[in-house]
Order: structure tokens, then sequence, then C-alpha cells
């Protein structure tokens, strides 16, 4: 490994949300800066990367978003298996959130909404490079463990910041009653 | 009887801690006198007791069963655990429970930041939901002029049965049908906006600990609730029966 | 109004006009064997009499279920204790033909095969052998004579005293002491109490009570009125499922002759003591066997659960004193007063006294109704009396006390059958309704199959119940289908945990047994179906649904 020892691999990842996690954890300012001192952001959409690939092996991982398509499921075990700290970042991550709302109805009759019905030029619905949604979005613990449950729609940076230094502290952040969903 | 019954005053202890109580003090009552809290969400002052949340078990020594503070009285030289391991596990899980059977989805919720269901659930520090939500789909009633009720939101407390049948005496509100089938229904489960039994008192609204029923028009995070009138109106019923 | 003197009187006049017959045919007229030939078998006897011109001699009698519910319908001959089997309409000619000669051999049935033997009947004493439609015949058989006794002859403190004395508990599922509930009750102070029976039997594949109610409808009545001259009530009511046509029909009928006897209504037997009876109909809710539920059922709310206390014996019906036992149970209590109580405990184990009725279903050889002395082991109930499996596969479990109960395996099959042995193997005595499985029975299906039930019948008003059925019944899915993992498992057996000690009623605390006594003796049919046993905290879980 090149990076010095001492700091802590991170990896930030973004499946199905809406981004405002992540936009949570840049909102933690100047704490930034001391943050940056002991960990080292190998892997994220925030970042400009030298590689495209997930590290072998990275110490926390911090995801935000539900699980929608077959993408996020390759991501997220993938993501498992080269992670040892899976931290969920947010309601969409814990508990599915609003992505879920779209689980009363059928995927064909979604895509049709999207794709056909409110479309005006070459209405069809996309069979490459667009991912399958899966029949039901779903929180990340229900594919696979995960380790940090961070609730918030999004998570204050405050919260994320104390999630953060425990972590890089090397203790299991204890966010009892510092959380609810929704807020 | 022509003169006040005088009630006897039992000792007993709470978590540890000694107190006097009525013969007629529920567990709950006497702890909620001495600033112990158990936590609840089908009882609300002013309506009668079901004890269907389950929420407020607690343990009794020389008692194998688990039993409801809101229910259970006082006894003499009883000892009450409130809080143990046990307890807390039982009491987040069935916050899962909830939380696993409709549409508890508190970022876009009128209640949001207002809502009993939520802050039990960071009270009673329930992280996450283990169980795969049902995925029911309920009934959405936007049929009356100024409420909605949204059944997908609703928790089956029986809190807004209850005022609408011993407070405002129009019993409007009923449950239908059976386990994770039960809804709420207004008159013979025709829209609410037909009905004819319903005041539009808007006491529905008020004890409603969730975003199920609410006003129109409110946006996230704005349907606050008071119910402090309860206790009074149900001592007027009370006296004109 | 009718003095006692003149039971005996319609009871010598019954046998009287019996005694004219030299041959009593008698064919089952219980729900089981009327489902195949409905009446026809008894309306072909009756042409068959007629054309042999045997009108006077032979009796065509109907009478009410004889147990072998598997080989009917069932026809017997009186006297020759002759049983025939599998009848048919056709064969009513050659049944009468064969009267005074020989019986007809291919329709014969072994009625000196364990199955009938090995019975002690206290419960069924009537069953199979009176006409259920027939008062007269009930009296002609020593009934209402108990209630005879105990209005004129005994206070009601001594009427309790004997059913103290016997033993008897609660055959409903509970196993509460009788003696006990009755005293509670009498003690109670109000100007109204009520006297219930519960005939709301909904566990899959029980029939006792329907058999009973079905076959000897009297006896129930008999029961409830001594009841309610012990405790001092003057009104009872059955609760029974809608489902129950045939016993229904009966109960009415009874009720309609009692009263027209006098056995029933104002003044019975001249003492002043008056009692009545109503049916009420349940509309097919498993929860309101549950006495609270029931109760609110009877008084016209919704059938759902309230805590215990206050019990109905404080505070029951409309808010009165109320006295709930099960059909079996005041089946019983017409023999004890006749008998005594010390006849009764006499019969059955230590702690558990009497008989108890099973109804024998499943992979079982012969399926059907049976009255066993408390304390016969299991074996000899499903080995003996119920001739084994009908499959090659072999013996696998027996499944007792329905979705409140649990799965026996084969190596506890030596227990005795009394409420304490049973509820030590993680199962109930319940009301008898008793499953047998064979080894292509898969235990997770079962417990899957069970849980089912319960989250459909769960009343939804408390959150364990409610949900926690529900949310079971999708973990025993997910592990059946093969996408469970070990944590699934886990939370599994906390969920069982949470609903058995947080429920509101006993139809949810008792609802994770069948998922609880299926992982205590099987577990190791659930860990094959896991995908992946050996790492609780495994980095992957499979992308399977949860249901």
């Amino acid at each position: 490994m090149s990076k010095a020892p001492s700091k802590v691999t991170v990896a930030t990842v973004w499946l199905d949300g809406c981004s405002g996690c992540h936009m949570s954890l840049l909102d933690m300012d100047e704490r930034l800066i001391e943050i940056a001192k002991a960990v080292d952001i190998v892997y994220s959409p925030l970042v400009d990367r030298k590689t495209k690939d997930y590290p072998e092996m990275v110490d926390v991982a911090i995801v935000e978003g539900a699980i929608s398509s077959s993408e996020d499921i390759e991501k997220i075990h993938m993501i498992r298996a080269h992670s040892r700290i899976l931290v969920a970042l947010g309601d969409c991550a814990v508990a599915g959130n609003v992505p879920t709302m779209r689980n009363p109805y059928l995927v064909k009759d979604i895509e049709s909404r999207a794709y056909i019905e409110n479309v005006n030029v070459q209405p069809q619905v996309p069979d490459q490079v667009v991912p399958k949604l899966l029949p039901f979005v779903r929180p990340i613990h229900e594919v696979v463990p995960v380790d940090v449950f961070v609730q918030g729609c999004p998570p204050s940076a405050d919260t994320i910041y104390f999630v953060l230094s425990e972590l890089v502290a090397g203790r299991t952040p204890d966010l009892t009653q510092r959380t609810r969903p929704g807020a | 009887m022509a003169t006040a019954v005088r009630s006897r005053i039992r000792t007993l202890k709470i978590d540890g801690r000694d107190v006097s109580a009525r013969e007629d003090e529920t567990i709950l009552e006497l702890a909620e006198e001495n600033g112990i809290f158990i936590p609840t969400l089908c009882r609300i002052e002013g309506l009668s007791l079901v004890g269907a949340c389950r929420l407020c078990l607690v343990e009794v020594a020389g008692m194998n069963k688990l039993v409801p503070a809101c229910l259970t009285y006082a006894t003499e030289g009883m000892e009450v655990f409130t809080d143990s391991e046990r307890l807390r596990n039982y009491r987040r899980m069935i916050l899962e429970l909830l939380f696993s059977e409709g549409n508890h989805i508190c970022a876009i919720c009128v209640s949001n930041g207002k809502c009993e269901l939520q802050a039990l659930a960071q009270r009673l520090g329930m992280d996450h939901v283990r169980f795969a939500n049902l995925q029911q789909e309920r009934l959405v009633d936007m049929t009356h002029e100024r409420f909605v009720v949204d059944r997908n939101r609703c928790i089956l407390c029986a809190r807004c049965v209850r005022v609408c049948d011993e407070i405002e005496w129009a019993h409007t509100w009923d449950i239908k049908g059976r386990g994770v089938d039960a809804r709420v229904i207004t008159d013979l489960d025709t829209p609410w906006g037909e009905s004819d039994t319903c005041t539009s008192c808007g006491k529905c609204v008020r004890v409603c600990p969730v975003g199920a029923i609410v006003e129109k028009g409110r946006a996230v995070g704005e349907m606050a609730k008071r119910h402090d009138f309860l206790p009074h109106l149900a001592k007027m019923r009370e006296a004109k029966k | 109004m009718i003095p006692q003197e003149e039971l005996a009187k319609i009871a010598s006049a019954e046998k009287e006009k019996q005694s004219k017959f030299e041959y009593q045919i008698r064919v089952c007229m219980a729900a089981g064997c009327l489902s195949q030939h409905k009446d026809q078998i008894k309306l072909a006897l009756e042409a068959a009499v007629k054309e042999q011109g045997l009108e006077d001699t032979v009796k065509v009698k109907g009478v009410g279920c004889m147990g072998l519910c598997a080989q009917g319908p069932l026809v017997s001959v009186e006297p020759g204790n002759i049983l025939y089997e599998k009848v048919s309409p056709a064969d009513a000619a050659e049944i009468v033909a064969g009267l005074d000669k020989k019986p007809v051999e291919r329709l014969r049935c072994d009625n000196q095969q364990p199955f009938f033997t090995r019975q002690v009947r206290v419960v069924l004493e009537n069953s199979g052998v009176i006409d259920p439609e027939n008062i007269e015949e009930y009296i002609t058989a020593d009934g209402y004579e108990a209630l005879g006794q105990a209005l004129t002859e005994m206070s009601p403190a001594q009427v309790i005293d004997e059913i103290v004395a016997s033993g008897l508990r609660g055959r409903g599922g509970g196993g509460y002491p009788t003696g006990l509930k009755w005293s509670t009750v009498a003690k109670a102070i109000s100007d109204r109490k009520y006297v219930v029976c519960n005939a709301d039997e909904g566990d899959p594949g029980a029939f006792m009570d329907r058999s009973v109610l079905e076959s000897d409808p009297h006896r129930v009545l008999e029961g409830m009125a001594i009841a309610g001259y012990a405790i001092g009530a003057n009104m009872g009511y059955v609760y029974c499922r809608a489902e129950y046509p045939l016993a229904i029909e009966r109960l009415k009928q009874a009720i309609r002759q009692a009263k027209r006897l006098h056995l029933l209504g104002e003044s019975i037997f001249g003492t002043g003591f008056n009692f009545d009876v109503e049916i009420r109909l349940g509309a097919g809710a498993f929860v309101c066997g549950e006495e609270t539920a029931l109760m609110a059922s009877i008084e016209g709310r919704r059938g759902s659960p309230r805590p215990r206390p206050p019990y109905p014996s404080d505070h029951g019906l409309w808010g009165e004193p109320t006295l709930i036992n099960n059909v079996e149970t005041y089946a019983n209590v017409a023999p004890i007063i006749r008998n005594g109580g010390a006849w009764f405990a006499g019969i059955g184990t230590e702690s558990s006294k009497g008989t108890k009725v099973f109804a024998l279903a499943g992979q079982i050889k012969n399926t059907g109704l049976i009255e066993v002395p408390m304390g016969t082991t299991l074996r000899e109930i499903v080995e003996e009396i119920g001739g084994g499996t009908t499959t090659e596969a072999g013996f696998k479990a027996v499944q007792t006390g329905g979705p409140s109960g649990g799965c026996i395996p084969e190596k506890h099959l030596d227990t005795p059958v009394d409420y304490a042995s049973l509820a030590k193997l993680g199962s109930i005595m319940g009301s008898g309704g008793m499953i047998v499985m064979d080894h292509t029975s898969s235990m997770v299906d079962v417990a899957r199959y069970f849980m089912e039930f319960c989250m459909s019948e769960s009343c939804g008003k408390c959150i364990p119940c409610r949900v926690g059925t529900a949310q079971m019944y999708n973990l025993l899915t997910k592990i059946a289908k093969g996408n469970g993992t070990i944590r699934d498992l886990e939370l599994l057996e906390q969920l069982c945990d949470l609903v058995r000690s947080t429920s509101l009623c006993g139809l949810g605390q008792s609802a994770p047994n069948p998922v609880l006594s299926t992982l205590r003796y099987f577990r190791e049919e659930y860990l094959a179906k896991l995908v992946d046993t050996t790492s609780p905290n495994g980095k992957t879980a499979p992308d399977g649904h949860a249901s």
C-alpha cells in the first residue's frame, strides 16, 4: 500500500438516492480539513480518481441510496466484499425511503410512464446501458450485511462528522437517540 | 354510594424506587408521576384504554408474564421493572414491526418532526428495520372537505375510533377486516366526504399520533397536533352521562 | 313443568316403544358420513324395510357419530353388535335381508379392533347409539337425570363440590380447573350472571365439538343448566360457528324439545329454577374462540380480545359475572353429577382426570373421533387406535393443539397424554385435534402452514400478533423457498420470542408454538434449507426477495 498506514481509507458510493447525503457530507465545511488529515478518500463521486475501479480493500465504505437496479446489486456485493466496515448513510440506504415509493407499481408500468407515455420523441424502453430495475427497491441491509446505520434525510453534517470521527478513532459510533428517520 | 369512597394507599417499587400509590392508579400513571418514562402509543389521556400497542409492557417480580402498565393497578409490595434489556429489545422490535407494516417514510410526511411514532423510534434507538416491508397498498381517502386519511401511514392505534365514539359521540370511525388487512374506515366503509355521521369536528386529526389523519393543504413537517383538550372534554362527557 | 318422576315415565314409554322392534338399524347421521350420500342411506334402508314388510319388527334410526369416519358411511345393527362400513344406498336391501340370517360379510367392519376396544366413552357414551333428534331417547339413556338430581337433591355448593372432586379441567385448551372456575363465578355477587358454551371450534383438523353437538346435543344443554344452577345464572348462550349448520340445527331442535318438556325454561322440575339457552352464531373468526373476543361477539361488537384481568368470572357478558366453558367440558358434567366426582377422578392420571376426545386426522389410517382416558400414550393413540400411518413413508410427527400447539416427534411417542406432559414437550393438549404426519411432510412447510393460519386469523388489534405473524410467515416462506440465511433464522427465533411474550391474547401468545416445536425437534430441516448456514456475519446474502 502506498498510503501511510495511519490513514483510514474511505470510499463513498452513490446508489439510488438524490445525492443529498453526499451534499450533507460536504456540509461539514471546515471540518473536512480536519477529517482529511486522518482519512484518505480512495473512491467517491465527489473526488477525481486515478482509477475507475474500487480498491482491493477499503477500511470504510459509506453508501448513500437504496438498491433499485441490477447494477446496484452488483455494486453492493462488490463493495461489501472489498470493505471492512459498511456504513449505510441516510434513509434511502437505511430504509429505502423515497425510492421505495415506486414499490406498489409494476416495473413495466413505471417504465412505460417514464419512457413512453411522457415522451414525444422516439418513445421506447431502453434495453441497453440503463440498468434493469428490480421489482422492489430495498434498503442495503436486505441485500448485504451493514455495520453502521446512519438515519436521516439527509443525516446532518454534525452526525456525519461524529460517525467519521468515531470510525477514525477505531470505535463503532453509537447513534442511539442521535438520529431519527426523516431528519 | 352517598359519600366518596376513600381510596387505599399502596407502597411499591418501580425500578428500585419506593413509590406510593392510590389503589386506583395504574403503573403507567405512577411512573409518569415519578418521572419514569414508559413508552406508549395507543394510550391517550381522556380516552378508554385498550392495551393494544404493547409498548408499555413491564416486568413485575414474581409474575412470569409481562403486564401492560396502562392497565395494571398498583398492589402492595409490587416490584416493577420498566427498563430491562429484554423490554428495550421488545419495544424496539415492536416499532420495527410497525415501520415494516406500512408507509412510514418520514422524509415526505406532513407530520415529520411532530410524530409520536418517529419520536419513539428515536428515543428507543431503533436505527433500522430488520423486517422487509409488507408492501401493502391501502386506500388514501381525500374526499373530505378539510381532512385526509392516508391509511398507509396508519398504525391502527384506534384513537380516532375511540375519540369519535367516546367524546364526539358520532362513531364515524371504526375498524374493518382483520390481521394486516385491518384498517380504519368511516361509516360502513364509504368515502369520508359522503359521511352523514361525521361532524367534521377534527378530533380524530388531533389525536392521531402519526401522519395518517391530517388536515388538507399541509406541507412536509407542518402538521402539528395538540390533544390537551381531551381530558377536559372527557370529564364533561362523563358528567353528562 | 314436569316432576322428576315424569322422566322415568318418558323413559319407560320410550323403552316400550323400542322393544316392539326386533332389530334396530342405526345409521350415522353426523356430518362426516352424511357428506357422502346425505340421507340417502337411511331412506334406502327404510324403503327396503317397507319392501320386505318388516316395518313392525325393524326400526331404522339415525344416530350420531360412531367414530371411525375413515370407513364411513357407517351403519350398525342391534342386537348382534354388527358394524357395516362404507355403506352405500345400494346395499340397503342386502343389509335388511341379512338381519335374521347372515350379516353381509363384504361390508363388515371389525368392531373388535383396538380402535373400538381401547376407547373409554364418557362424553361420547351416547354418540352413535341414540337418535340426537329425539329427546325421549336421550332421557332413556339417563338424560336430564343429573339435572333433576342437582336441582332437587343438591345445593349449588354441593354441585360445585362434586365438580371440584372430579378434577375436571377445561377441555377447550387451557386446562383451567373447572370446579375452581365455577366456584369463582358462584362467588361473584350480581343479580345477573351468564353461562356461555364455547362451540367456536376452529383448529384445522379438529371436529370434537361439532361431533358432540351433532350426536348428543342435549348432553351439552344439560351440562349448561347444571352449571347455571351451580353459579346462579338463568341465561345461557351457546356460541357456535356458522360453519356447523347441522350442529346448529340439532342444537336448536334440542332446545325446542327441552323447553317443550320444561327441562329448560321456567321453574325446571318445579323447583323455581329458571334457565334459558340461546344460540349465537360466529361468522367464522378463529379469534372468537378466545373468551373475551367471544363475549364481545355475543354482545354484538367486533370480535376482538381485550386484556385480562378483569376475567369473565368477574366482568363478563355485559359486564356481569360469566362462566365460559367449552362443549366437551359441559358434556362431562351430567355423568359427573350422576356417578359422582370420585368416579370421574378414578379415570385418568394424577393431574389430568377423566377422558379426552381427540379428532384423528392427517396421514393416519383410522381417521375419526376417539375418546381415551387421560394418560393414554401418544403411541397407543397413533399406532394402536389410529392404526398407524397410511403411507409407506412412516410416522414422522403428530401435531396436537392446532395452531397453538406443537409437533411431537417419534422419540416422544411414549409420552402419556395429559396437560403437563404435552406442555413439557412444547405442545399443548388443546381442544383435541391430532394431525399425524409422515416423512413426506416438510416441517418447515408445516410451521408455515400454521403461521399462515394465525396470520389470517389475527384480529389485528395488537401489533406483535398483527404484524409479527405476517413477518414470521414471510421469514418461513423465505426459508422454505431456499432463500433464507442464518440471519433470517435468528430473526425468526427472536420474533417468536417477541410474539409469544408480548401479544395481547392467547392466539398471538401461542402462534409461535408450531415454529418453536418444529425448530426444537427438526432444526436440521430448517438448516438444510438455508443458503448460508456457516457465517452469521457473512459478507453476502442472496438476491432473492423477502417473500
